[in-house]
């Protein structure tokens, strides 16, 4: 049978990106449908996360499914010394569908390898978290009509920040143009360059962020700079206030500029940007839903075609 | 005439098998147990810290009645990517082998990352070749490259 798993979002092609944010826009239209009548979905989250399992049992409540699982490895036979195989395989026997999160790096591939069921990463360590990267993509397709030749400035945290490094990989398809603006410790990492060099994505380093800067955007990608990332401290106190978006710097940015952030948000976008028509980092949450249900119908072999109403 | 006799002792006949040559000495047992040569009832002659004008010394391993599959020769190109093998048939060499980086390493290497899921779980390694030229394997699992230099053997 073939393995229908979503484990990381840089093997789909641009056809299938185009097809799931399809199915997603789809059930942004209604997300209440009796299609996983029947079904049960195990939700494993061995590192909570919270906000991730809310969504994705958001999604399968919606759509009428059953949900199994746990929110918190202690609690389960893992903590007694279980290997995940055996977790992931016990679960196949309950479930029709497996969403995952895992603290170790490869835990969504290895569990894809053994498992009978589709397994869906919910984040896997530092690695992967597709899911994400859908709705970044849907919230962008959606707020721009098209994914195609956009200037997206990501800030913040460039370097530890999963979500921007898997977001620039699924973008390759769509001839972007990346502005990346870090502090020197938190910058791009050399291999993501290279990514970037090797797929012909033109991109543009800076350090300051200024309402200058960030001018032409279309797509203000905003990340949290955190204490605990910084070796030097005093390195941390220099650059901590630089990468906060006050609602002064966007008077002259662009009118289809949208702010998204994968939240939590903690202090790199000022309170009054909220009410900015611009800051969209909260619909883009709730983009969470419609791309997560587009992504479970399709491991599970639901096509577009019978979604369509 | 004594350097006669030295150079008859590093290559003393066999009849049928494998020789191993041009190992580098440092990495001579770590290619003995790579190839599992612990585990076989053959007749093996083991030479290390051997003269050699390439590599200052090296190792050579001189197994009887055994001929390696291409598999497992792929297996040194982690450690030892220039040793030659000599296939021995009635005492002449009658084949020349050079080991070749296959495309992916399976159960040989060791991923550096303790976050990864190979190190913390009952299962196999598997890494892609994806720089043969230098050497950079991606980890199947958790993704990370590593460079050739810093592997660890499991």
């Amino acid at each position: 049978m073939e393995n229908r798993s979503l484990v990381t979002i840089a093997e789909h092609s641009k056809e299938k990106i185009l097809y799931l944010l399809e199915m997603a826009k789809q059930f942004e239209k209604n997300p209440n449908r009796k299609i996983l009548d029947g079904k049960v979905v195990a939700t494993l989250f061995f590192e909570p996360s919270t906000r991730t399992r809310l969504s994705f049992e958001t999604a399968v409540n919606r759509l009428g499914g059953r949900i199994i699982g746990f929110s918190d490895a202690a609690t389960t036979s893992s903590s007694k010394g279980e290997s995940l195989k055996d977790t992931i395989m016990m679960v196949s026997n309950y479930a029709d569908l497996i969403v995952m999160r895992h603290y170790l790096e490869g835990a969504a591939r290895y569990a894809s390898e053994v498992a009978p069921v589709p397994i869906i990463n919910a984040g896997d360590g530092a690695n992967q978290h597709p899911s994400q990267t859908m709705l970044d993509l849907y919230t962008i397709y959606q707020t721009q009509g098209t994914l195609e030749n956009l200037n997206i400035f990501l800030v913040g945290d460039l370097k530890y920040g999963r979500t921007v490094h898997s977001l620039l990989m699924a973008m390759r398809h769509f001839n972007p143009t990346f502005h990346f603006i870090a502090p020197e410790e938190l910058k791009m990492p050399e291999e993501y360059k290279i990514y970037c060099r090797q797929h012909g994505i033109k991109y543009i380093e800076h350090t300051d962020f200024t309402e200058e800067t960030i001018g032409d955007a279309d797509i203000l990608y905003m990340t949290r700079v955190q204490r605990e990332r910084f070796t030097d401290l005093m390195e941390y106190e220099r650059v901590k206030d630089v990468y906060i978006l006050r609602n002064k710097m966007l008077e002259h940015t662009r009118p289809n500029l949208r702010i998204l952030h994968p939240l939590p948000r903690v202090n790199e976008i000022a309170y009054d940007v909220d009410s900015n028509e611009k800051a969209y980092y909260f619909q883009q949450a709730r983009n969470g839903l419609f791309a997560r249900q587009a992504i479970i119908c399709d491991v599970l072999g639901i096509t577009l075609d019978e979604i369509k109403e | 005439m004594e350097k006669t006799n030295k150079q008859a002792l590093q290559v003393a006949a066999l009849r049928n098998g494998t020789v191993i040559d041009h190992i580098p000495s440092e990495k001579l047992f770590t290619v003995v147990s790579l190839l599992k040569l612990q585990e076989m009832d053959s007749n093996i002659t083991i030479g290390f810290n051997l003269e050699s004008k390439k590599l200052g010394k090296k190792g050579i391993i001189k197994v009887a009645d055994k001929f390696f599959s291409d598999e497992e020769i792929s297996r040194l190109s982690v450690v030892a990517p220039h040793v030659k093998l000599n296939i021995i048939r009635d005492y002449e060499v009658v084949e020349k082998k050079e080991v070749h980086m296959p495309d992916e390493l399976r159960g040989i290497v060791k991923c550096a990352n303790p976050k990864c899921i190979t190190n913390n779980e009952p299962m196999t390694t598997l890494f892609h070749v994806v720089d043969k030229e230098q050497g950079i394997l991606k980890c199947h699992y958790c993704e990370k490259e590593q460079n050739k230099e810093n592997i660890k053997l499991l």
